[in-house]
């Protein structure tokens, strides 16, 4: 039996009488794609925060691989290979996408405590930052400032921050939040190629998306897995109907 | 030796009632906006030099010239924030410390123009001078009319806060502004009337101080410092984290120059520090 | 590395930090009062020791983006590790310049572990807090300060065994724009290194600096104890070309002065502490038979002014001018 990617076990985390977290129980097997999908609230960006170190858990357990990581801080999950996405964009406004990007790479590759070389001298630092941003359409724009930059293209960003750590276990939240409809495809495109070694979690309200990209849906609702299961399972399941699919659409 | 450690605890939370008058707007203000007013304590020095004009020149008695010396802290402040404060809502906390630190410079500069740079000397009417006995122990008069005071200022503060609908809307805009403006509580509004109102309690506090401190032209430097200590060791937008900062910084101080004169000033910084590092948010912060 | 396997990227990176003909005009320039003005030669070097004061608050405030309150308490310690060292018979200035500098550095070391825990009003809070208390030891430590008289006796011995500390300030002038060059020499390679990038980073978006892989303490700490030794240098600087050091060193008015000093030149462009320290050193000994009321009078207009007017300071204003010429042309 292989180790899954990631997996948690019994998280638990409350704020007084408010549970945004009850007894959390995944695994993401290397490679697959999971939604995460529930109603606002439901506790996913919460579950997202908790498994990367950003809020402490009450109880429970956090691995990667068969490597415990509770006790990590944030910087430390993502050396070890889990990496997030923020929902809202969270980049460096005045610093172009190259130079970003190429920070991500300095980080991952301990040239960031260097401070006496300038630069420019690290050429395989910015040669694979600028590679990267070539593989995600934003190789002409990349020498403006981030704050210049379309939103399309700033969440495009976002995802490009995250690769140049050469993560294991990728967590999305909301990549395409705020992205219109015409512009989401590529977007998607990119994340459909996203390479077979990383296991990747996202959350995501259009279901559109959730069907054609996830290979299993996870539901939460009120801080708890409600349930999981293929896409077909989940489409089927009444509770999932009650408590979410059925009415308006998201989108 | 009891007897003395008792009346450095009076003396003490005399001192820290004081603080609170002058810190606890600043600590709701900051905490609803989040606006950094290193010019609270310029607004304070206004409420003295008012009180000091009214009694020394034109002869009014002390007590009739304490609300004027909170209103006119009061609009003063209105116009500081229609003028120049709404512009820097958004900006960062270091532009805003810089905007108001200017303002402190200004106004003390203005102070000493006007007033000199001597201390303010002030006629207190007779029946709250000297001291007044209460079960064997004796107690300075004006030390009592102030803690009189401030208790009587915090209880109709927290009364308004928890029995008035202005009282709610300040409270959930101090929780959660977004949520608040959702809710369709003018925000804009509430914080207007409560920086005046923060602002008026500070002059009425300058005016307060003259007797327990001194009012000099550079009152409004000197005093900043407690009133950021208490306002950051208390937690911001807490009225009751004032309170009790203000008390335990209050008694410190008073016990620090009367146990260990050759510490100086070094207790209270130390306690600052030493608090604000077990608690950063402040001992009843939130955020 | 051959020019032919440099690539656009690299070529990019490289042409932002470039040395401009206006850096090496203006370096230059500093050595024009030795022969315009030479009777202002000690106001010279006042000026280049606040430069390199300014400097190094950038490091930490500009760069890193950390509001320090307190930072005159590395310049005052380096200044009194200086004058004691002087003082108590070791009179050399290089060696004493770098002891006091590796002092100041052990301090902001030691302090670095407080302050890269907490950000807002709590960091602001105690990098005051910790300023204030350094000052209220050295005042009750009299035995050793010197106390309000501040500390006597300092008799430095001429530099490089040739070069006496005179009246005229030629030679304080020189050691202090050396040091200052050289201190920039330094700044400039860490701003322009991977680590100047990171410190960036934390300055533009701290939350996200963790999430790709980012120790912001560890980046912090390390900038910070730099800017300590940096500051400290210059507080030596002071202590050695005047012979003497006051509890003036240490306090919030000398902390507040250069975040005034940064301010109006422009942080986080390298220059700004230079050329603020510039503009405020001469305005105010132009003024100085002001009455002091007065300048805190016009200072603290002038805060205010480029607070709403002139946001990125004086630099920062020029910057935006270029970009609009340069957007019409």
């Amino acid at each position: 039996m292989s180790v899954s990617a990631l997996s948690t076990r019994g998280l638990d985390k409350s704020f007084g009488s408010l549970v945004v977290a009850k007894d959390i129980a995944l695994d993401l097997p290397q490679g697959e794609r999971y939604a995460l999908i529930g109603p606002n609230g439901a506790g996913k960006t919460t579950l997202i925060n908790l498994i990367t170190g950003m809020l402490r858990p009450d109880k429970g357990q956090i691995f990667l691989g068969d490597k415990e990581i509770t006790a990590l801080r944030p910087d430390e999950r993502v050396k070890c290979g889990l990496v997030r996405t923020f929902q809202i964009n969270t980049l460096f406004p005045h610093l172009s996408a190259l130079e970003a990007v190429t920070l991500a790479v300095c980080e991952r590759r301990g040239y960031a405590g260097s401070w006496w070389q300038e630069l420019p001298a690290y050429g395989d630092a910015v040669e694979e930052a600028y590679a990267i941003l070539v593989s995600l359409r934003l190789g002409a724009s990349c020498y403006r400032p981030t704050h210049e930059l379309a939103y399309g293209q700033q969440r495009l960003l976002e995802i490009a921050l995250a690769l140049a750590t050469q993560p294991k276990v990728l967590l999305l939240d909301e990549p395409a939040a705020g992205v219109p409809q015409g512009e989401s495809a590529e977007l998607f495109s990119v994340i459909a190629s996203l390479s077979q070694d990383i296991a990747v979690l996202f959350i995501e309200h259009d279901m559109n998306v959730v069907f054609r990209f996830a290979h299993r849906i996870i539901v939460m609702v009120g801080g708890r897995i409600l349930v999981q299961g293929t896409p077909q399972e989940i489409a089927a399941d009444m509770r999932v109907r009650e408590v979410y699919l059925g009415g308006a659409r998201h989108g | 030796m009891i007897a003395s450690a008792f009346g450095v605890l009076f003396d003490g939370f005399a001192y820290g009632m004081l603080l609170f008058i002058l810190s606890v707007g600043l600590s709701v203000t900051l905490g609803m906006m989040n606006f950094v007013n290193l010019a609270h304590c310029s607004f304070a020095m206004l409420g003295g030099f008012v009180t000091v004009t009214l009694t020394n020149e034109l002869g009014w008695p002390f007590l009739a010239s304490l609300p004027v010396a909170f209103l006119s802290a009061a609009l003063v402040s209105v116009a500081f924030e229609r003028v120049l404060y709404r512009r820097l809502y958004g900006a960062s906390d270091l532009d805003q410390c810089l905007l108001t630190i200017g303002i402190v410079f200004v106004s003390v500069a203005v102070a000493a123009y006007i007033y000199g740079t001597i201390q303010q000397p002030l006629n207190l009417p007779p029946y709250l001078r000297g001291t007044v006995s209460i079960l064997g122990q004796s107690f300075g008069a004006y030390r009592l009319f102030l803690v009189g005071i401030s208790i009587a200022i915090t209880v109709a503060l927290v009364a308004a806060l928890e029995y008035t609908r202005f009282g709610a809307q300040v409270r959930a805009a101090v929780d959660n502004q977004r949520m608040a403006r959702g809710l369709g509580i003018d925000v804009d509004r509430v914080f207007a009337v409560t920086f005046a109102l923060g602002s008026g309690l500070a002059g009425l506090g300058g005016a307060l101080a003259i007797e327990i401190v001194g009012l000099d032209h550079a009152f409004a430097f000197t005093y900043l410092i407690y009133v950021l200590i208490v306002v950051a060791v208390g937690g911001l937008g807490s009225i009751a984290g004032s309170f009790v900062a203000a008390s335990v910084l209050g008694i410190s101080d008073m016990a620090g120059k009367y146990y260990f004169p050759e510490l100086g000033a070094f207790l209270i910084y130390f306690v600052m520090v030493a608090l604000l590092m077990w608690r950063p948010m402040g001992l009843f912060g939130r955020r | 590395m051959a020019l032919s396997t440099v690539t656009e990227p690299q070529r990019y990176l490289a042409a932002q930090i470039r040395w401009q003909p206006i850096e090496i005009a203006f370096w230059l320039a500093t050595l024009l009062p030795f022969v315009l003005t030479p009777n202002y030669l000690v106001l010279a070097s006042q000026i280049a020791i606040t430069a390199l004061f300014a400097l190094s608050l950038d490091l930490i405030l500009g760069y890193a983006g950390i509001v320090s309150l307190g930072h005159a308490a590395y310049f005052g310690f380096g200044s009194y590790t200086a004058g004691l060292i002087a003082k108590w018979g070791w009179g050399e200035p290089l060696t004493g310049l770098v002891l006091a500098g590796a002092a100041a550095g052990a301090l902001g070391y030691v302090t670095s572990f407080i302050i890269a825990r907490f950000r807002h009003l709590a960091l602001i809070m105690i990098t005051l807090g910790l300023g204030l208390l350094l000052a209220e030891a050295a005042n009750s430590a009299s035995w050793l300060t010197g106390g309000a008289d501040g500390l006597q006796g300092v008799r430095m011995w001429t530099l490089f065994g040739v070069f006496p500390f005179d009246l005229y300030g030629t030679t304080a002038y020189s050691y202090s724009l050396v040091v200052l060059f050289l201190a920039f020499l330094v700044a400039r390679r860490l701003i322009n290194s991977p680590f100047g990038l990171a410190l960036r980073g934390i300055r533009e978006n701290a939350i996200r600096m963790p999430a790709i892989g980012a120790p912001n303490p560890a980046h912090i700490r390390k900038v910070y104890t730099i800017a300590a030794v940096m500051a400290g240098i210059a507080g030596a600087l002071l202590a050695q070309t005047t012979e003497t050091v006051s509890l003036e060193t240490l306090s919030f008015a000398r902390s507040a002065d250069v975040l005034v000093i940064l301010i109006l030149g422009g942080a986080g462009r390298l220059y700004g502490g230079i050329v603020g320290a510039i503009i405020y050193m001469v305005a105010r000994d132009q003024f100085s038979g002001m009455n002091p009321q007065y300048w805190y009078f016009w200072i603290g207009t002038l805060l205010i002014a480029v607070v709403i007017f002139l946001p990125n300071g004086i630099l920062g204003g020029m910057a935006r001018l270029v970009r609009s010429e340069r957007g019409r042309a």
